[in-house]
């Protein structure tokens, strides 16, 4: 930045500062330096950026308000949860405002006869199924950062979690959603009933990363604990094996309430980590949990047992007890942070695919894996085909980095190329931009950034994210040419 | 039959498009009656089907738009699988374009989701002509907006579905209905107190002071849970049941307009002047049937009051067949339709007046 660039850049920052002190009180502004550092990145820490002012307003007039100023100030607004996002969604701007949602934490209304609950966005997952526990329901997506994220960026990146090869993701389990657009309009979005009028707009705004309005309130579904829950451990000495039991239990009819899987360096990490009792000689478990009513579990586990011994695992255990039932499960939500031990760094992908194409994907990771000289451990939604490659890293090492971005790269590549897409739940943000180019071509580019436009014509919310701009696309072109084709043929090349 | 149309169609769509025509997009004309008449040349999709790709373990199904509903139903019978959102059909002529473009869904709605629920990705046509494709045929995909998704109710008013992909279920092992004498505020409060427990019900109806529940699963289940539920046995349930999503029951046979209202459950009657109204309840509460002659303003200003909404779902000639927008979000409403279809020639007015 030159020295007039920065004058004017602390001039706008000093005006904004008092518009917005009109519309907060003091400690909702953070505008020093060492304030606003705990906001410079999210959950993907590679990617960092100092916003110009941080905001933590607490109502929604005052939300209104903040947008409207920006609005008219023609200042960028990221929105932000708990930070807890890997692929940079809520990466802030340094020219921008960064409009934190934490403050909204109120649990507004539980209706346990209609089963829903009424939240704030700010609200974190893990406490709208703890408040729901007395009337024996719960909140059914549970990504495994449920202790930390919030309910608006699960909203925001429509959100997984183990179970929801059964119960679905957050876009099937929201009702209703009250949004501010940028221009400071407060909209309600769905229904009080299942159906509502009009285009899906709840579909659109989930998932849709903070690019089209800054969701206030979220009205959730809500479902009956099931009577019982029971888990079953696989081993397997081969991953293809494992796999085409996932396919097997399918094929018999059940559909397990979840179904992970974890190759061999996953399960030591996780093994030497909460000491689950996971097998280390084998080079694939499968979890599988089952629920429902008693009656529905028992037959289920008898049957599921059986389809695993066929399906040549060399060890099926069933969980005892709960407690048991909770040590398998440790292993696999602790599976990040442990293999995080193994290394200084880890990047986590995310890629989805036709279930039936693991065996290849898995064998051209294990390639690329050489090739790169980086290994990789891999957790996998196995139920629904959602990948979590882990690339050990060392950010230290010059260079490595960026060999391994190239690598996750081209992984998500893969991923595409046998049918399948690029994020599976952790959503596009500014990590995989670039790969947006792979999965879509211009014409569909073009119509995702019509449709940012329908809602935020300006372009202020959360820019230069999740879509990439089409010049993006033909640089990137340039620099990968697709089975010898050139993507974007019709735009010119520099 | 199989047969891929997509070219032709692009043609004919690139052609109105160019002159400014509009289309009536037409799959099996088996729910023609379903939203607002548009007065234009038809664009059928009847001819463009086929099954392209359908692996049972994969739980995924794609086919091309004009292929018929039973074609599809039957193929994934055979593989004893289903489409989860037990869709109506109301013709054998029936698409699973069409399905997929009214987003209407059966008894099964409350309890496994909507079509738009189990809807993974579509290509389709846009008002200019060209193709194009959003989502996929993986569970979970978050890879830009969820367009396809957008398509799911949007009755082709956004573009000419030319394939669908849909998540599909293991049908369950076994299902038992039972029926209760009841007035409508008890069949209310019982749906609700069941709804809270881990019964497994796969459907709710109440009519003439006869709640029926349907329960589904693995058989020591359903068993299990008639003998919890008590009640009197259904000998006629599966015909019972798919009369009622057929609207074939003598409910539906009636001059009368009838309405679709989708409403918080436990909504026990709804402000109408007019008495001799009369109701047909599904989803535990959350779709309600009704037959009336009250005028579309009264019933859509009573809806709106209590954030519900509703339709004029057969016999009308109103304006207003859908819930009216708030001006804000028939703003968004317009700049989608403009961004997807900017000549407004796809199912002009079948939505709303302003698409
Ligand atoms: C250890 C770990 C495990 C994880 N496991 C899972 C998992 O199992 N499944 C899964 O799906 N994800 C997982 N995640 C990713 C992450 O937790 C989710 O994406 C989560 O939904 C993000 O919520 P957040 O509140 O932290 O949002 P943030 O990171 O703050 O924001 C995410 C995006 O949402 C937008 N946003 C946030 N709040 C709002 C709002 N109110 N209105 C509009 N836009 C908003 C932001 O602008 C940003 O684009 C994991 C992350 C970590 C660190």
């Amino acid at each position: 930045m030159n020295m007039t660039d920065k004058e004017e850049h602390s001039g706008n920052k000093l005006s904004l500062l008092k518009a917005l002190l009109k519309i907060l009180p003091e400690d909702a502004v953070l505008h020093e330096k060492e304030d606003l550092h705990p906001y410079e990145c999210d959950g993907l820490s590679a990617y960092r950026k100092l916003p110009m002012i941080v905001v933590l307003p607490d109502t929604i007039e005052q939300v209104q308000s903040i947008l409207r100023l920006c609005y008219e100030l023609e200042l960028p607004v990221v929105a932000r949860g708990a930070g807890t996002g890997l692929s940079g969604g809520a990466l802030p701007l340094e020219n921008g405002v960064l409009l934190s949602l934490a403050r909204f934490k109120e649990i507004i209304h539980i209706d346990p006869k209609r089963r829903i609950a009424r939240v704030q966005p700010g609200v974190r997952n893990l406490s709208i199924s703890q408040a729901a526990n007395q009337f024996g329901l719960y909140y059914a997506p549970d990504p495994s950062s449920q202790i930390a994220c919030t309910i608006g960026g699960n909203v925001a990146e429509n959100s997984g979690g183990v179970h929801c090869l059964k119960y679905g993701l957050t876009v099937h389990n929201i009702q209703q959603l009250k949004i501010i657009t940028m221009e400071g309009e407060l909209l309600s979005i769905g229904g009080s009933g299942l159906d509502s009028a009009g285009y899906d707009l709840l579909a659109l705004m989930t998932g849709s990363e903070g690019m089209l309005g800054v969701i206030v309130e979220v009205t959730v579904k809500l479902l009956p604990k099931p009577e019982r829950a029971q888990a079953i451990l696989a081993a397997f000495d081969n991953v293809v094996k494992a796999g085409e039991a996932v396919g097997n239990i399918i094929a018999a009819g059940i559909i397990p309430a979840g179904l992970e899987m974890m190759d061999k360096l996953a399960i030591r990490a996780a093994e030497d980590f909460v000491h689950a009792g996971y097998p280390l000689d084998a080079e694939a478990i499968l979890l599988c949990e089952l629920d429902g009513t008693n009656e529905e579990v028992s037959e289920h586990v008898a049957r599921v047992r059986d389809v695993l011994h066929q399906s040549g695992a060399t060890e099926v255990r069933t969980a005892k007890d709960e407690a048991e039932r909770l040590t398998f499960w440790k292993g696999r939500k602790a599976a990040f942070p442990a293999v995080g031990r193994l290394s200084p760094d880890y990047y986590c992908m995310d890629g989805t695919i036709p279930r039936k194409q693991l065996p290849r994907v898995l064998k051209t990771m294990a390639e690329l894996s050489i090739e790169y000289n980086l290994p990789v451990a891999n957790v996998f939604h196995a139920g629904d085909g959602n990948l979590h490659p882990l690339i050990l890293y060392d950010a230290n090492i010059p260079g490595e980095l960026e060999r391994t971005e190239e690598f996750g790269g081209k992984i998500l590549e893969l991923c595409v190329e046998v049918g399948g897409t690029i994020t599976g739940e952790h959503g596009v943000g500014i990590e995989k931009i670039n790969q947006m180019c792979v999965q879509f071509n211009s014409l569909e580019l073009t119509h995702f950034h019509a449709v940012k436009a329908a809602f935020d014509e300006k372009s202020l919310l959360n820019p230069g994210k999740a879509v990439p701009t089409l010049h993006r696309c033909a640089e990137f072109g340039a620099m990968h040419v697709h089975k010898g084709e050139l993507p974007f043929p019709e735009l010119e090349r520099f | 039959m199989s047969a891929d149309l997509s070219q032709q169609l692009q043609q004919r769509i690139q052609h109105a498009y160019e002159a400014k025509l509009a289309l009536q997009i037409v799959g099996g004309n088996s729910k023609s009656f379903y939203g607002r008449s548009v007065a234009a040349e038809t664009l059928s999709l009847a001819g463009h089907s086929g099954v392209l790709n359908y692996e049972p373990t994969e739980l995924v199904i794609t086919a091309r738009a004009g292929t018929p509903l039973k074609e599809v139903e039957a193929l994934l019978n055979q593989n004893g699988q289903m489409l989860p959102f037990e869709p109506p059909a109301f013709s054998e002529q029936a698409t699973i374009g069409g399905t997929v473009a009214c987003n209407l869904s059966g008894p099964r709605r409350a309890y496994a989701g909507a079509a738009r629920d189990y809807l993974l990705g579509c290509k389709i046509i846009n008002g200019k002509g060209e193709i194009l494709t959003f989502g996929g045929e993986v569970m979970k995909n978050v890879a830009g907006y969820d367009v396809s998704r957008l398509m799911a109710g949007a009755m082709g008013t956004l573009g000419v579905l030319l394939e669908v992909s849909l998540k599909v279920l293991p049908k369950p092992e076994m299902e038992l209905t039972r029926l209760f004498n009841c007035s409508a505020n008890d069949a209310i409060e019982k749906m609700h107190a069941w709804s809270q427990t881990p019964l497994p019900i796969s459907a709710t109806s109440f009519h003439d002071s006869v709640l029926s529940v349907r329960f589904s699963g693995a058989a020591k289940a359903v068993n299990a849970a008639v003998n919890h539920s008590g009640g009197e046995i259904n000998e006629d349930a599966e015909k019972y049941w798919h009369d009622l999503k057929e609207h074939r029951l003598d409910f539906f046979n009636t001059d009368k307009p009838l309405w679709r209202l989708s409403l918080a459950s436990d909504i026990e009657s709804l402000a109408l002047e007019n008495s001799a109204a009369d109701y047909l309840y599904e989803w535990g509460g959350a779709l309600r049937w009704l037959k009336t002659d009250s005028p579309a303003a009264e019933i859509q200003a009573a809806m709106e009051k209590i954030d519900g909404h509703a339709s004029i779902f057969r016999h009308t000639d109103q304006v207003n067949v859908f819930q009216p927008l708030t001006p804000a979000l028939m703003r968004i409403h317009k700049n989608l339709k403009m961004a997807f279809d900017p000549h407004n020639i796809l199912n002009p007015g079948k939505l709303y007046t302003e698409l």
